[in-house]
């Protein structure tokens, strides 16, 4: 093939990384959270969102459960629990 | 999900520090970029053919020429009256950057275009298998730096990037890390502020090359920060003019955190010489804080 390969803007969200998720994924606690978007700052997915506190949470479908989000959260108010085989991704 | 220019659904390992430092960096200059991309592990899983992460403009052409292209699309917008208003970015890897394109980058650099180059250095060739680069540290482990009875890894220091950026008379050039996310934001967005060739490295430590747990990708890129073997610095017309002073830690525990240094926690003698490196860097960008917090 000749010529410039265009691709449309965004469109890896086809790709639902979650399935990449082995053996844990995190739970958004929502009781601590003092708002200070660690998390969404350092998600390397760029998955998570939340704007106030207490109402952070991941896009399941993306996250591939690396738990970065969990070891830099300040109020350890997302932890790792193990990933249900059975629970549908959302 | 919040809006980011990077979009999720790439295929970056889990815990990739590049993937997340490339986020923030697009995401600090805005949806008016243009991105220029090396070949490399960035270039590999943002766009996965039919698909791409990048929500604008995004050029891939060869592993060298990043800087080449930037110029050219910098020339182009200046030549229509365009480039007010529009950032370009010229990124790539550390191998891409210190080694086979670092004579593109010089003459972007030396020509004056008005771009911001981004250097993600994770320190090795990654996309093909962790082979040492220009800018793999001293002592690393890597598939062509291999540790044996007679080698404790990769035998030459890091290529000193930074400062041959800032010999071409620039007006600014920084180091970042994957450790200090505002810090990097702050950095891109400065850069943006100015005219001209700006060079930014971003230490962005890699799960699969450097052999750590994902979740540590944050704690690894600080711990090289804080023992001084990352110095955090910002030149604007060559001086010195930022520096993130720190307390510094030994060096063992950055090292005994990563597999690639595994060999070197019997070793005094090896791990002595990795100590001199960040006293040299302590001293040389006065790197320690004068008055501890809490004297
Ligand atoms: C001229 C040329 N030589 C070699 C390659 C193969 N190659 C593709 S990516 C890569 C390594 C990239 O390393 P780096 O720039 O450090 O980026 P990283 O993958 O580590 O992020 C190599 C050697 C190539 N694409 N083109
Ligand atoms: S586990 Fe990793 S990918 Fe998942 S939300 Fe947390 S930081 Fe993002
Ligand atoms: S090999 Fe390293 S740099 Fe490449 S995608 Fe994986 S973690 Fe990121
Ligand atoms: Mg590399």
């Amino acid at each position: 093939m000749y010529g410039p390969l265009t691709s449309k803007p965004g469109t890896s969200k086809n790709n639902k990384t979650g399935s990449w998720r082995i053996a844990t994924r995190p739970k958004y606690l929502q009781k601590n959270c003092i708002g200070c978007k660690m998390c969404l700052l350092v998600c390397p997915e760029g998955c998570i969102s939340g704007n106030e506190k207490n109402t952070f949470i991941c896009d399941y479908s993306y996250c591939k459960g690396c738990g970065i989000c969990a070891m830099i959260c300040p109020k350890k108010d997302i932890v790792m629990v193990k990933e249900e085989s059975t629970e549908k991704d959302k | 999900m919040s809006n980011h220019f990077l979009s999720p659904g790439h295929t970056a390992c889990a815990g990739c520090g590049q993937s997340l430092a490339a986020r923030l960096v697009i995401d600090a200059s805005g949806p008016n970029t243009i991105v220029v991309n090396n070949t490399g592990c960035l270039e590999v899983f943002s766009t996965k053919y039919p698909e791409t992460a990048w929500e604008v403009p995004w050029i891939h052409s060869l592993f060298e020429n990043a800087a080449a292209v930037a110029s050219g699309v910098e020339s182009a917008l200046r030549y229509l009256g365009k480039k007010d208003g529009i950032n370009v970015i010229a990124q790539g890897g550390d191998g891409s950057t210190a080694d086979i394109g670092l004579q593109a980058l010089s003459g972007m650099l030396e020509r004056g275009h008005d771009i911001l180059y981004v250097c993600y250095d994770n320190e090795a060739y990654m996309n093909t298998g962790v082979q040492r680069s220009g800018l793999t540290p001293f002592n690393t482990n890597t598939s062509t730096s291999p540790v044996t009875n007679s080698s404790s890894g990769n035998i030459r220091p890091k290529k000193p990037m930074p400062e041959i950026a800032n010999a071409h008379g620039i007006a600014y050039v920084a180091t970042a890390s994957a450790g200090f996310a505002q810090d990097i934001q702050r950095k891109v967005k400065k850069a943006m502020s100015i005219k001209g060739p700006k060079y930014m490295q971003i230490h962005v430590p890699c799960p699969l090359g450097w052999r750590y747990g994902p979740e540590l990708t944050f704690e690894v890129a600080k711990l090289a920060v804080d023992t001084g073997l990352y110095p955090l610095i910002e030149y604007e017309n060559g001086k010195l003019t930022g520096v993130r002073q720190i307390q510094p830690k030994p060096v063992e525990e950055y090292l005994k955190a990563q597999g690639r240094f595994k060999h070197l926690l019997n070793n005094p003698e090896e791990i002595k010489k990795i100590q001199a490196i960040a006293d040299a860097n302590i001293e040389k960008y006065n790197l320690r804080v004068v008055k501890p917090e809490g004297n």
